[in-house]
Order: structure tokens, then C-alpha cells, then sequence
């Protein structure tokens, strides 16, 4: 798997912009799903299993949503010298820019500078450019609203695993591995892999009104407590796939997080309850589609969150595709 | 209800109350996909029958156990809460057993430096059941919900102070109102549905409003009182009757039929100017599928989202009778009538 | 193509729209006098649950036709009455972003009967110079209107800047200015391509309500019409001035004066798809109509809430730039009106269903 997820940390495709990421992660799923198609916003949905009517018994149809965007950055303005101007896509912290390297969708490549250069602490972004290396708007090869993303090799360091956008290619692989491991299931089962996630929940607003779940997962990153004096939360790398409880922006229904730890026990896999204070996931945009969906999400433990090198544990990755498929292979009663 | 917790995302207990008081009012009941209470009271015109739905959210607002260290509970808000209300609080909390708790403020050397001038930040309070460290790590884990538990406490004949009034009030207004309707006639449908996760999503009520698809929409919800603290010009006396809305969120038509509505029985109201959203499951009521004309009813509480909220209890009684005087004077043909053309 | 003008007859238009007071949630003159303007169309319409204005011009070639809908706002930035301090003095609140700087010294219009008041200030005699230094608090600003607004004004009567419209200057440089220029230059603009309305699809013509506080009536309209995509009339700011510095560019101008309909790739509330900005462009190419890229970054428009509307609806915004918007004197160029509105009347007339034929990309 570690291969899969290096072709996906390292593909260029920004909130908006997702198209080489969709079609790398159709050339995977293509022999393994049912039906698959694109919606008007470019999320990829692939169904697992006999598409049912909503009044089956034993079947339920279950919406998985991993997003295929990552945070970037979109140009403004290109100046007399050439320098490039731009803005962010999602979130982008200052701190993580400088000196930092991207990558434009039509390959140029790229290093954020800012003005007074000698500062110590980190400018807004309004006072940050790209330097490509032009001289002037004539010979730059970038222009007014191309994006891009940032731009650093996967690496692997054996259990734990450092990339840019693990956040959200990481719940994409876990999405990929999971439909291709499922043998059988009793449920109608769409795979989204949504879009503009970073931007505000945008593919998943919609890709969930036109599915229409029984039930909504997502899959997607979490912060984690375990770096020196860091983020106040139980949640650490290696001991396992987080079963969410509660985020910034959604309640899980405490019906799904039942059914998801009693898997977990059941299948012997190890978990931990996770509550995010500040961020959100799809989740929450498919609790509230149309006559309202209960939801959780499956959240991979990962360091330096929207940093270009994010970081997460492989077995915890691993564990996560073992509990979905576990989950979505038997029947299903919420209560 | 206001001694049942029900906080947002798991408003189970408080549900199981309400349906129990709405089950000999209503045709029938019926649970939403997010847990809203949702009871149909018919009308008697032919069919089809328009249909009206009246939103009381039930979830309240309070906080869920993040951490545990060495015993001491450290929590998150659940809906907002101002932490400068929460030192000296007697709360329960809920884990395997139902432990009665208090939350308290550490003294200064035992938080961060950079967190000491100002008041404690939420983060940096704890919660103490009195129990040793080994028992609390049997009966609570991280996800457990923390409820406030202050007493319900009379002031006076007609004043009540309690937390969760927030919007427990307006549910017992609207089971009055319900009650009132079991002797009257109404022609339109009625919706009652005391709505989930008003305090994080309006979730419920948009949901709910999607499912049922009703062609009007009242939201009952508690506005500012009056009282000290509070500014004058935003705040509406304890007693005098409930505050009408009207603004964006609210279509001026149903303002206006409320307002008759309240006139035709001598009810004393006030306007209550809301020059942007109104804050209440309204605003997600209003633009649910092709857009619900939308009304909003308010009980005027003092101190909200503390422990100790305030509100007269003839207020809750009248919001009753205004809704039930509503519905009942809801001709069919009322939204062939409707029109946005407030005095133009 | 049909070659539509910026005469006399559309000025005079935009003129009576600037001058209605159609504050968000209040836009029911606005709404009369579209409604007027169109009457001897005929057109199909309705008014819904939000308010909007909804307008349909069914297409006439035969065949699939796109359904089109095209929105523009009727709301406008004001204030709302919320407290009578005696003496036809009121207090107000904000509805929508409008800052206190812009409001004082400022004479507005206060409800039904447009009741001329002033919103004052402090004489600087009577000021200290830290005051002077600190800003203006919103809460100290009051409306006044002398004793006329007495027994007439209550609260809940909205208010805005009393019109001021003027033509400035003449020729090609030609230049507008009036309040609420946002967005009721693109109001005008969508009666006029309702009027001429292309044949080759249906176009729904949305004039919406409470874009600026939260781009409400959108929403709905959006659900209501269910299209298969969307182009957005709005007007942008141009914060095209110069530099303090005279070395340094300006270069967060948002958009320009003068270079014509600028075209949004992405603003916060929404990634404009990229088919319909290549079909813009492409079209403005062959047109000969000068455009401009909105700068991407913060902002919003009605599309921000159409885009996500059901199973999403491919949206783009098309504006007219504007200097000081939000305040009691924006201006905007004749020439940039004109070229927008020759610009999105030809894109419609050149969409045709393969358009969205392609994955989104």
C-alpha cells in the first residue's frame, strides 16, 4: 500500500483542481468497483455492492467519503519582475510558506518568498510571492488564477510515513484499499472521492444529495497529542485508527460510534475515541443533507496537520482499512 | 425537562420526555434521522391539507470529557458557553454511571504562564467527581457528556431560574399549545417537532423541515430579557409577553398574521427588530429545499446559556396561546394570500 | 448577435433602481419596479417564500436547450431601525458589511416614505485628539430626521444613503456614480437580457434577495429552478488606486476600471468551473469584447450558495468593476457595463448542451 499512498501524496491537485488525482485513483478502482461515475463538481463515486431500494431490509446504503483535494495556493498577479502574487486555497498558514516549494498544475515549479526578506517571524500571505525563476510577466509561465500545491517527496521511515497532503490522499488510499478488499457485502455501498473538502465541505455537500446514504462515513486525517508540548487530545500515532466522537463542526450519532467500536472489538483491532476541537470533515456536510443522514468518521492519527510534511503511522493506516472493511462487510442495525 | 439532560447530538433522554407528554396530544410521532421528535396533530379541512411547522429545539447546551489526567476531567464546550460562568459549578457528569461533579478553577501556578492574566479559559478548567483516579478511569472516558445541575429554583410566584430553559421553555410552550388545540378546531396540519442540535447546526430543524416539507414555519426560541448586564435596546421585560421577530429571516405576511393572531385575543407583544439572522432554527428553516416562509416567536430569559437563566412563567403559557390562536385562525387558502409586499 | 447598448433608456433605469431603497430582507420596491419594467413582456414569473423574483424566457430552437439560470441581486447594504430615542433621533443596526466609517456625515433615507435624516457626528471642536485618532464607534451614530420622522418611523424601517447618482464625464471614460451600484447594475443588466432573451436555451432569470447577508434568496431560487448551470451578474470592487509608495505596483486591485467584465476563477465562496470560464473567455475572444480575471481571494456572490445547491449546479460569476462599493458613492465605467453585458448576452447565446459534456476539469 505504501506505493499507492506515494503516487497520491505526490500528484499536484489543489481544491478545485482535483482532476489528476481522479484520474490516478480511477485507474485503480476501475476493475474492482460496480458502477462508477463523476458528478457536476468533479466528486468520483464508485458503488461496491447490488444497488438496493431504500426499503431493503438488510442492506443499507452507506456513503464513504475520503476527499481527493489538498490545500494550495492560486495566483493573483504577476508583477514587472515576474514574481507571482497569490492567495490560498484552504487552509495555509504563513509559517509553513517560507522557503517552501510548490508546484503549479501545468508542472512549473516554484519557492515562496516574502518581503523583508531578513524577518524573523512569518508575513501574511498578501506579502509573500512565488518566485519561478522569470524575469518579467512576458516570460513567466504562470498566469492570473493558476494554482498550485506544495511540493515535497513522500518518505517513508518504516512504521511512520512523512508527506504533504496526507491530508486527505492518506483517507483516499484507506477508501481505495478498502473497496478493493471487499469481497462481499450485504450494503450498497458508494465510495466518494470528493473534491473543494479544504474550501468548505463542498463535494461532500452535494455528492451526499445526489447518493442520498442511510449512513455517512468519513475518512480522513486527525491532529494528534503525542509531539512535545502539542495539541491537548488523547489521540497518538500507532494506537490505532481514531473512531471520531466530536470535531469543530459535527456531533458523530453516538449510534454510529457504538457500531463502529463494537467492529473494532469484535475484528480485535485496536482504536482510540478522538475529539477534535477546531477542524472539520465531510462528515459534517452529509449529516445535513436533505432529511438528514447519521454520520461518523474514521480519522487517521497525523503530525503537522496542513504542514508540507504531515505525518501518520502506517499500522494505524493498515488498521483503518481492517475496520472499514470489517464494517461494511456484515449487516448492519443501528438501533 | 429542564432537570433531564439532552445536549446537542444526544438529546435521547429529553426525547423520550417530551414524547411522552406529546403522545395523548398528537396522531402520530415519529423520529428524524438526526433524533428530532416530530408529532403530527391533523387538521380537519379536506385533503390536501396545507401544513405548518412549529420548531422548539430540544437540545441544550453543555460540555463533553476530552482528557483525563490523574482523575481531573477536562472538557469541551458543547453550543457556547462562556467559561467565566463555569468556576464553583455543580454539574453531572455522564459515564458508565451518573457521578454528580464540580467544575473548578486550578490555582495560578498550575496553568501555562501565557494563560494566567484574564480568567481561566475553558481549556484550562477541570471537573472533580471526588473520586480516586482508578475509579475514574472505570466509570468515565473521553466523549462523556457533562451537564449542568443546578437546581430549578423559584423567584418570586413567577419567575423561574434554571439552566436548559434554553430552549426547554419554548417545547413546554408549544405542548400548551398542543394541549389548547385538543378542543379546538384548526384546519391546517400541525408539526410539532421539538428539533435536535439547534445549539451546534440547526441540523434538526433543516432536516426535519426537508422531510415534511411544511408551507409555513414558526421557530420558538428564548430571547434576551431584561435585566443587569445586559444592554437596554437589545433586551425585551420578563412578562410582558413574547417578542415577535421581524427582519431577513422573517416573511413580513406571517409576522403580520401573527401579530393579528395576537391582537384577536388582547395579547400584549413585542417587536423584536432582527436586522440580520435571528439566531434560531429559522435561519436554516427558511431556505430549506425552495424556501419556507418563516416566523419567529420568542419566550424573553434572562442570563442565558448560564445555570441560572431566568424567564416568567406566564410568557411560556401565552406563547402557547398565540400559537394555538395562530393556527386556528389559518384559513386554507392562506398562502394564496401571502405575498412579501410588506407596505411597499 | 444581437449588439445591446448602454443608452440613455438603460442609465435612466439604473438610475431609478439606484434610487430605491431595497435594503436585505426589504427589497419590495425593487422588486415593483422590475416587475414594471418587464410587464409588457409577459413573462412567466413568480415571487417565492424568500422574496426572489423569478423569471422564466423559455427558448424557441428546437431540440435539448440548456437551462441557463442567470441571477443579480436586489438587496442593497443599509440599516435598520431598532431604537426611537425621541425627538425623531432613532437608533440603528447594520445589515450587511458596512462600516461605521462609511456612515457618518452621510444623509440616508429612512422607510416607506423615504424621510430624509442625516446620520451625524461630533463636532471637532468638542473632540479630544485621541478621539479623532480611534475610529468611530457604530454605537454612538444615530439617524436624525429632525421632528418629520415622528409618528412615521418605527422600528424595523430600513434605511440607506440617499441616491446622489450622477454621470461623470463623457465620451469612452464615461463613468457612473450612485449607491447600491452593487448590485443593481446587475439588476439592470438582467432585465436587459431578459428582454432579449437568447433563443438557443431557457433562461431563468433569478433577481434575488439577502446576497449580502448571507446570500439567502439564491439558495432557494437555485433549488426552485434546478438548472443545468449558472452565470452570476454581480459587481466587484476595484481597489484599483495608486501605492503610497511610487516605486511599488498596486497589486492586490481586486479588479480595474476600465478593463472591461471581470471574470471570477475563484473568490471565497466558490471555485468557478473551469468550462464555463474557458467558454467565457473563448467567446469574449471571438467577440472582441475586452475582459479581466477577478483576482482570486476573499468575497462572494450568489453562486457561492448556487454552486452547492442539490447535486451541484457549475457556476460562474461575471461583474462589472466598481470603486467604492458599500459606501454612499461607488462608480462605475459605461464601457465595462456595456462590454459585461455584451459579453455574458453572447456566451449565453453561445452555450449549447455540450458544454458540460466533458468531466469537470
Amino acid at each position: 500500500m505504501k506505493n499507492l499512498i506515494q503516487r497520491l501524496v505526490e500528484t499536484t491537485g489543489p481544491s478545485g483542481y482535483e482532476q489528476d488525482v481522479r484520474a490516478l485513483v480511477r485507474g485503480e478502482i476501475e476493475k474492482h468497483a460496480d458502477e462508477i461515475r463523476v458528478d457536476a463538481m468533479g466528486n468520483l463515486i464508485a458503488r461496491k455492492g447490488a444497488a438496493t431500494t431504500k426499503s431493503a431490509t438488510q442492506g443499507k446504503r452507506i456513503m464513504i467519503s475520503a476527499h481527493m483535494d489538498e490545500i494550495g495556493v492560486i495566483a493573483t498577479h504577476i508583477d514587472k519582475n515576474g514574481f507571482i502574487r497569490f492567495t490560498n486555497l484552504g487552509g495555509v498558514y504563513p509559517r509553513n510558506c517560507v522557503g517552501g516549494r510548490v508546484r503549479f498544475l501545468n508542472g512549473t515549479s516554484g519557492v515562496i518568498g516574502q518581503e523583508k526578506a531578513g524577518a524573523q517571524e512569518a508575513k501574511p500571505l498578501s506579502e509573500m510571492y512565488i518566485d519561478v525563476g522569470a524575469t518579467g510577466e512576458k516570460d513567466c509561465p504562470v498566469s492570473i488564477g493558476d494554482v498550485a500545491a506544495f511540493d515535497r517527496p513522500f518518505t517513508d521511515l518504516g512504521d511512520r510515513l512523512v508527506a504533504k497532503a496526507m491530508d486527505d490522499r492518506i483517507g483516499v488510499a484507506v477508501g481505495i484499499e478498502t473497496l478493493k478488499g471487499l469481497k462481499k457485502t450485504p450494503h450498497e455501498v458508494y465510495f466518494v472521492f470528493s473534491v473543494q473538502e479544504e474550501v468548505g465541505l463542498r463535494g461532500a455537500t452535494t455528492s451526499a444529495y445526489g447518493v442520498d446514504p442511510d449512513i455517512g462515513l468519513a475518512i480522513d486525517v486527525t491532529g494528534s497529542g503525542d509531539t512535545p508540548n502539542g495539541l491537548r487530545m488523547e489521540v497518538g500515532l500507532g494506537k490505532g485508527p481514531a473512531i471520531k466522537v466530536r470535531d469543530g463542526g459535527m456531533l458523530s450519532d453516538p449510534r454510529v460510534i457504538e457500531w463502529m467500536v463494537a467492529a473494532a472489538k469484535k475484528a480485535k483491532l485496536p482504536y482510540q475515541l478522538e475529539i477534535l476541537e477546531g477542524g472539520t470533515t465531510d462528515a459534517r456536510a452529509i449529516q445535513l443533507a436533505r432529511a438528514g443522514v447519521p454520520v461518523g468518521c474514521l480519522s487517521i492519527p497525523c503530525r503537522y496537520v496542513h504542514t508540507p510534511s504531515e505525518m501518520v503511522d502506517y499500522n494505524d493506516v493498515r488498521n483503518g482499512v481492517a475496520l472499514l472493511v470489517e464494517l461494511l462487510s456484515r449487516p448492519i442495525d443501528l438501533g | 425537562m429542564v432537570r433531564t439532560a439532552g445536549l446537542s447530538g444526544y438529546e435521547a433522554e429529553i426525547r423520550r420526555i417530551v414524547e411522552e407528554a406529546w403522545r395523548p396530544l398528537t396522531d402520530e410521532l415519529s423520529v428524524s434521522k438526526l433524533g428530532s421528535l416530530q408529532g403530527l396533530k391533523r387538521g380537519s379541512g379536506g385533503e390536501p391539507r396545507p401544513s405548518i411547522l412549529i420548531a422548539a429545539h430540544m437540545d441544550a447546551i453543555g460540555m463533553m470529557v476530552t482528557r483525563i489526567r490523574e482523575g481531573f476531567l477536562h472538557v469541551t464546550e458543547i453550543g457556547g458557553i462562556d467559561a467565566r460562568v463555569l468556576p464553583g459549578q455543580v454539574v453531572t457528569v455522564h459515564g458508565r454511571e451518573t457521578l454528580s461533579a464540580v467544575v473548578v478553577e486550578p490555582p495560578s501556578w498550575l496553568i501555562p504562564p501565557a494563560d494566567r492574566s484574564g480568567s481561566t479559559s475553558l481549556e484550562n478548567l477541570l471537573v472533580d467527581t471526588g473520586l480516586t483516579p482508578e475509579k475514574v478511569s472505570d466509570l468515565v472516558r473521553p466523549g462523556d457528556l457533562v451537564s449542568f445541575a443546578s437546581e430549578p429554583l423559584m423567584l418570586g410566584k413567577q419567575l423561574l431560574a434554571a439552566h436548559s430553559l434554553d430552549n426547554r421553555a419554548s417545547v413546554a410552550a408549544l405542548t400548551h399549545a398542543l394541549d389548547l388545540l385538543q378542543t379546538r378546531v384548526h384546519r391546517w396540519d400541525v408539526w410539532a417537532v421539538a428539533t435536535v442540535q439547534e445549539e451546534e447546526t440547526l441540523g434538526g430543524a433543516m432536516t426535519s423541515a426537508y422531510h415534511l416539507q411544511p408551507d409555513l414555519a414558526i421557530a420558538v426560541d428564548v430571547t434576551h430579557g431584561k435585566g443587569p448586564g445586559s444592554p437596554s435596546d437589545k433586551t425585551y421585560p420578563l412578562g410582558d409577553g413574547p417578542a415577535l421577530g421581524l427582519g431577513p429571516n422573517i416573511h413580513p405576511g406571517v409576522y403580520k398574521a401573527v401579530k393579528d393572531a395576537a391582537e384577536r385575543i388582547e395579547m400584549k407583544t413585542q417587536l423584536e427588530a432582527m436586522a440580520r439572522h435571528s439566531g434560531t432554527d429559522a435561519y436554516s428553516l427558511q431556505i430549506t429545499q425552495a424556501g419556507i416562509p418563516t416566523m419567529v416567536i420568542s419566550i424573553p430569559l434572562r442570563y442565558m446559556h448560564t445555570p441560572v437563566e431566568v424567564v416568567h412563567l406566564k410568557d411560556i403559557t401565552r406563547v402557547g396561546r398565540l400559537l394555538a390562536e395562530f393556527i386556528t385562525g389559518l384559513a386554507p387558502d392562506f398562502m394564496d394570500g401571502l405575498s412579501w409586499d410588506e407596505e411597499a | 448577435m444581437a449588439n445591446l447598448k448602454i443608452g440613455s433608456t438603460q442609465i435612466k433605469l439604473l438610475e431609478n433602481l439606484c434610487g430605491t431603497l431595497g435594503v436585505s430582507g426589504h427589497e419590495v420596491k425593487v422588486r415593483k419596479l422590475i416587475l414594471e419594467e418587464l410587464g409588457d413582456l409577459g413573462a412567466e414569473h413568480t415571487v417565492d417564500a424568500l422574496g426572489n423574483l423569478l423569471v422564466t424566457r423559455k427558448g424557441t430552437r428546437r431540440g435539448r436547450r440548456l437551462r441557463v439560470m442567470v441571477a443579480a441581486h436586489m438587496d442593497e447594504v443599509g440599516l435598520m431601525v431598532s431604537g426611537d430615542d425621541k425627538d425623531g433621533i432613532y437608533k440603528f443596526e447594520v445589515v450587511g458589511g458596512l462600516s461605521a466609517a462609511q456612515l457618518v456625515g452621510k444623509p440616508v433615507v429612512v422607510g416607506k416614505e423615504l424621510i430624509p435624516g442625516v446620520i451625524g457626528f461630533k463636532p471637532i471642536h468638542l473632540t479630544t485628539a485621541s478621539e479623532r485618532s480611534s475610529g468611530v464607534s457604530l454605537d454612538s451614530l444615530r439617524i436624525d430626521t429632525g421632528g418629520a420622522g415622528n409618528g412615521k418611523v418605527k422600528i424595523g424601517d430600513r434605511a440607506a444613503f440617499a441616491p446622489y447618482f450622477a454621470v461623470l464625464g463623457s465620451g469612452r471614460t464615461r463613468a457612473l456614480r450612485a449607491k447600491a451600484l452593487d448590485d443593481r447594475i446587475g439588476v439592470a443588466s438582467l432585465i436587459e437580457l431578459v428582454r432579449n432573451a437568447p433563443e438557443n436555451i431557457d433562461l431563468l432569470a433569478a433577481f434575488t434577495t439577502q446576497e449580502e447577508i448571507g446570500v439567502r434568496g439564491a439558495q432557494v431560487a437555485a433549488h426552485a429552478f434546478d438548472p443545468d448551470l449558472a452565470v452570476v451578474l454581480d459587481c466587484s470592487p476595484a481597489h484599483d488606486l495608486p501605492h503610497w509608495d511610487d516605486d511599488e505596483e498596486n497589486t492586490r486591485y481586486n479588479t480595474r476600471l476600465g478593463a472591461g467584465p471581470a471574470l471570477y476563477v475563484a473568490d471565497k465562496g466558490t471555485l468557478s468551473d473551469p468550462r464555463l470560464v474557458r467558454h467565457f473567455t473563448a467567446t469574449a475572444g471571438e467577440a472582441g469584447v475586452p475582459f479581466q480575471f477577478r483576482q482570486a481571494g476573499g468575497g462572494g456572490t450568489d453562486a457561492s450558495a448556487i454552486h452547492k445547491v442539490r447535486a451541484g449546479i457549475p457556476s460562474i460569476s461575471v461583474s462589472v468593476p466598481g470603486r467604492y462599493l458599500h459606501t454612499a458613492a461607488s462608480i462605475v465605467r459605461v464601457s465595462d457595463w456595456q462590454n459585461t453585458l455584451r459579453l455574458v448576452h453572447a456566451a449565453l447565446s453561445g452555450m449549447n448542451p455540450s458544454l458540460l459534456n466533458t468531466e469537470r476539469v
